[in-house]
């Protein structure tokens, strides 16, 4: 067996018993790495000669018998809007291309003490806004089952760098999805915990009301374990909830007698494909003992438009700190202070990023407030409160992650409304705060990945990991 | 001409005293060097995020309470955004929607008798970096220490119709929050800071209520002379422009005090539509009664309590307490010398009289004079049991106030004490008496008031500087023998 | 029903104002891409929000505060050294007119 198929719960099992060492785990990724990179373009910075350093400690460590953490020698991706101290953070944008935070995340804290080693920064789309990873100020990513295809977004290099073994876990964002769905496209296993599971300090902000860092792995099981590190109470976050959190030992449960329940989609047009797969799923599901019912949900269609007015409105306030004054990019071109606000805006941010900035301020200005932004958050309170009921029934929810396959790079919907639509599977859990999960269920006839996702009541994340693991295993 | 009369309400920027910033660890000290109290919070580096500090919710409260405000059972803080260099985040984090406090009042006394003036709300909110203009270069250099400083906002309802009443009302909001300890609330440095909004209406003859005028705001008034220029100025230009037959335009104006002139403010770059909405990166405030009580239960006597106690207390004439309470500074000052001394009367004669006089002379600030308890009551006892006299206590008192000396050294370097004149004394007394013969025999004939003309020569020829109780008994002794 | 919006000239260039952006040669499609989202956006008016209490916040959780302590690791070197330009210890802006 090659170092980089094992899982991490047996890697870390391994460097533990001195099998292996931190240092041959990491020189395998590196090398693969060295192979793949140049065609994914997983990673926007590497860092493999300070992975190297890390890893000969931990190995040393080991060999003093100390206690090297429970990711002890775990090659880890980070995404590039999660801070990491003295390495470059550009969250995929020309805004931050040599900006160099001066402290660590929360989460990049926790996963170096429990002794993961960071081997480079992951590609995103800008800020973490889209979902194919084709709009970074770098270069798009590719998705390693095949290369024509978009990986998915916005955490695409994050997936691609854990499908295509250049890193055995990795922490992506998720705003709207951003984990999950290029989780599914890769064929990886990826997390939205409870908004407040994870601390968001040192995550670079764009839709604070709605975001959690989370984590990528191969495994539901090592998805678990890594989500056992990182999350917890931080008192830097506000938004962070006091409460004790345990994950990994709700694998290899049973779901007997679970009820699940499945949305009739209303309004979104879903690829037939899909369709079928989700069919499967219900029979697996309903063979390994579950209760599986269809329910009807009435507000799917505003799932998506109040999700785009309040992300937009709370980034067009979180990114107006980027203005060319303390850090990052600055215009060189202007002849007053608004000038080079100006300049260095339009110039440092993308289409996109404008797009949405532009939009986030006209439904927070004067006249509309009421008409967009404060309508959108009442229809988020309708949502919360449909959740809220099926759960009373049902102790998981399934659906797809995407209504579509990964899309050929470059061939995306044109119109911005088009490419929106795709996320209203994964929106909800970010609108209601409720935790869910993306789990690969094999592959269709063309060899691309196929998952589904799901979705538990907030604090839930046990039923979704037990359900998740099943799925992966049968 | 048709008689205006003036709308004034008051937006009070109250720097509180705490010791870190509002949300985060970063210390609030003044001088530090430029940017060296920031953290990556304050600087709004990407990723961070804000915690609220506990003592900026108890110090608004106790400001709410001291002024008859409603505290919110919710409140919550709002973004309000604006681009500006001297905000990191180019969004200030303040409170909108659901203030921490509303619906007060504060009782101001003017000439025209007592006057209640509403308070709109107060909220908490952060204070911004300091920025440095450079003409030479047309460049602005940035010092973000300042950004993120408590600040509470206190809105007035337009209450006020002159600039006696505003000033009124600034002096007891400042009396109010020094009594709280809070706020330095000193307008020349910034820790207190007003702007005006006024506007003019006519007064019609039947005494019927005219509609508002429009109203424009003043900034940059760093004193109260600054304010009542600004106010007396803008009514003027306001009514000028209605006389014209023009409008006033709702606008921002910036007082330059040096020129008696205000300029507006505005740009097309700088727009008034500040997209207020909940900051979601902040939770909720809920506080319960119990909390409300018990920063109602520690706050600090007030000055009707402390004047009362004083009159009960230290039996000092209703008038002197009036006075000392005018001053936070003054209070402890009395309270800590009569610890130490007592003879409240006394010391309450020494901070009204020569410490008062000190103080107008230097032009001093109340609250920055440099008088100890210890001192004060040194010089009260050495003058009681005679050690000094009164214009040697209040040569001392003056070296103490202007150059912190300390008294016992000062009177011992100088010679000053009384018994250490005592053979001095008695030989300037022998040479008055060997002058004065017929007072000697006018006295020994029983004419008392030659006794009190011998006393007056004896001072004159000491120049003052001799205790006129050991003046008294060594001339009874003389005179006796 | 996904109701027509009109961005006129006037709100774009508000908007730019407010947002400290000017895409001029991306104007009219910025245009006409907002017309499309909040046509979009628009559907959530079929919905009855008169009486709902807008969603700020997921939980209740209220009242997270901190001890009024300095902590402060003292970074503003690494800080400034990240910014585009300083003088003196100075954050650098041209000025505003």
């Amino acid at each position: 067996m090659e170092l980089m198929d094992l899982t991490a719960k047996k890697a870390v099992e391994m460097i533990k018993n001195k099998e292996i060492s931190a240092t041959e785990l990491v020189k395998a990724h590196i090398s693969q790495i060295e192979k793949k990179e140049d065609i994914l373009n997983s990673f926007i910075s590497l860092d493999m000669e300070n992975a190297l350093t890390e890893a000969k400690k931990t190995d040393e460590m080991i060999g003093r018998g100390e206690d090297a953490g429970a990711l002890a020698g775990i090659p880890i991706a980070v995404k590039d809007n999660i801070c990491t101290e003295g390495l470059r953070t550009t969250c995929g944008s020309k805004m931050l291309e040599s900006f160099v935070p001066s402290y660590d995340a929360e989460v990049v804290r926790r996963i170096r003490k429990a002794g993961a080693i960071i081997i480079g920064k992951t590609n995103m789309d800008e800020f973490a806004m889209g979902n194919s990873t084709e709009t970074s100020a770098y270069g798009v990513c590719r998705n390693p089952r095949n290369t024509d295809l978009v990986p998915g977004g916005s955490s695409g290099g994050s997936c691609a760098a854990v499908a295509s073994c250049e890193s055995m876990l990795a922490l992506g964002s998720d705003t709207g999805g951003s984990v999950r769905q290029p989780a599914a496209f890769c064929g990886v296993v990826g997390i939205k915990p409870t908004y407040g599971t994870v601390s968001r300090y040192g995550l670079v902000s764009y839709g604070s009301s709605l975001e959690q860092v989370g984590p990528v792995a191969k495994t539901v099981e090592d998805c678990a374990l890594t989500l056992d590190v990182i999350s917890g109470y931080d008192r830097k976050d506000s938004t962070s909830v006091k409460r004790e959190y345990g994950f990994s030992d709700m694998t290899g449960q049973s779901i007997k007698g679970m009820k699940i329940a499945v949305p009739i989609s209303s309004g979104a047009v879903v690829d037939n494909d899909i369709c079928k797969n989700m069919e499967e799923t219900v029979y697996k599901l309903k063979n390994a003992g579950a209760i599986v019912e269809e329910i009807e949900m009435t507000l799917d269609d505003y799932v998506v438009p109040a999700y785009y007015t309040i992300a937009s409105a709370e980034a067009s306030s979180n990114l107006s700190r980027f203005d060319g004054v303390k850090y990052g990019y600055r215009n060189n071109n202007y002849e007053d202070l608004h000038k080079m606000y100006k300049n260095t805006r339009t110039v440092g941010f993308g289409t996109e990023v404008k797009r949405r900035i532009m939009l986030g301020t006209f439904a927070l200005s004067s006249g509309y407030y009421e008409d967009y932004y404060l309508r959108a958050m009442k229809v988020r309170a309708l949502i919360a409160e449909e959740y809220k009921n099926v759960f009373d029934n049902y102790d998981v929810i399934m659906t797809p992650v995407s209504p579509v396959k990964p899309w050929n790079i470059g061939e995306g919907a044109k119109l911005p409304v088009e490419t929106y639509k795709k996320d209203i599977f994964t929106i909800a859990a970010n609108l209601t705060g409720m935790p869910a999960i993306s789990v690969p269920t094999g592959l269709y006839e063309e060899g691309i990945p196929s998952a589904v996702q799901f979705m538990a009541d907030c604090f839930k994340e046990t039923n979704i990991i037990k359900v998740a693991h099943i799925i992966e295993t049968v | 001409m048709k008689q205006y009369e003036k709308v004034i309400g008051l937006e009070v920027h109250v720097e509180l005293n705490t010791n870190t910033k509002i949300f985060c660890g970063c210390s609030t000290k003044f001088g530090a060097k430029p940017n060296s109290q920031t953290c990556p919070v304050c600087m709004a580096m990407p990723g961070t995020l804000p915690v609220l500090n506990e003592k900026v919710v108890k110090h608004a409260v106790a400001v709410g309470l001291a002024t008859n405000c409603r505290i919110s059972e919710f409140s919550r803080f709002d973004r309000k955004n604006y681009f500006y260099p001297d905000n990191p985040q180019n969004y200030q984090i303040s409170q909108l929607y659901m203030p921490i406090c509303h619906d007060g009042y504060v009782e101001v006394e003017t000439d025209c008798g007592m006057k209640r003036i509403g308070i709109h709300e107060i909220h908490m909110e952060e204070d911004a970096g300091k920025l440095i203009h450079d003409d030479k270069t047309g460049c602005s250099l940035i010092d973000f220490n300042r950004a993120g400083v408590p600040l509470i906002e206190i809105v007035s309802e337009p209450d006020m119709s002159s600039a006696d009443e505003v000033i009124a009302y600034l002096e007891k909001l400042r009396l109010i929050i020094k009594y709280l300890g809070v706020s330095d609330c000193k307008l020349n440095e910034g820790s207190m800071r007003a702007d005006v909004n006024i506007s003019v209406r006519e007064v019609s003859c039947n005494g019927e209520k005219m509609p508002y005028g429009t109203r424009t705001e003043m900034k940059n008034l760093n004193s109260f002379r600054a304010i009542r220029h600004a106010i007396e100025n803008e009514a003027s230009r306001q009514i000028e422009v209605i006389e014209n037959g023009g409008h006033v335009i709702m606008e921002t104006r910036r007082w330059d005090e040096e020129n008696g002139k205000s300029y507006p403010m505005r740009s097309k770059e700088d727009s008034k539509d500040y997209r207020y909405f909940p900051d979601p990166d902040l939770m909720p405030l809920i506080l319960s009664k119990e909390y409300i009580n018990k920063v109602a239960e520690n706050r600090p006597e007030f000055r009707e309590e402390k004047i009362a106690r004083y009159v009960n207390e230290y039996k000092i004439p209703k008038y002197d307490a009036g006075i000392l309470t005018l001053n936070v500074a003054m209070t402890g000052i009395f309270e800590e010398t009569v610890k130490l001394c007592g003879l409240p009367k006394k010391v309450s004669n020494w901070l009204l009289g020569e410490t008062m006089r000190l103080i107008k002379e230097s032009e001093t600030d109340p609250e920055d004079i440099n008088v100890s308890p210890e001192k004060l009551s040194t010089i009260i006892k050495m003058c009681e049991n005679g050690s000094i006299n009164n214009t040697v206590a209040k040569e001392v008192f003056e070296k103490v106030f202007y150059e912190n000396t300390d008294p016992e050294e000062y009177i011992k370097t100088n010679n000053l004490l009384m018994e250490s004149k005592k053979e001095e004394l008695a030989s300037i007394i022998d040479t008055v008496l060997s002058e004065n013969g017929k007072s000697v025999d006018d006295y020994r004939n029983g004419k008392d008031r030659a006794f009190g003309f011998l006393v007056g020569q004896v001072m004159k020829a000491t120049k003052g500087k001799a205790n006129p109780a050991v003046i008294n008994k060594l001339l009874m002794e003389k005179l006796k023998s | 029903m996904e109701q027509n919006v009109i961005i006129t000239d006037e709100v774009i260039e508000n908007i730019g104002i407010l947002a400290k952006i000017n895409p001029e040669n991306e104007m009219e499609a910025m245009k006409k891409d907002m017309e499309e989202i909040l046509g979009f956006v628009n559907k959530l008016a079929e919905l009855d929000t008169e009486n709902v209490k807008p969603m700020s916040h997921i939980y209740d959780v209220f009242n997270v505060l901190r001890e009024d302590k300095v902590v402060c690791e003292d970074k503003h070197n690494e800080m400034l050294s990240n910014a585009p330009e300083t003088e003196n210890g100075y954050f650098k802006v041209p000025k505003s007119i």
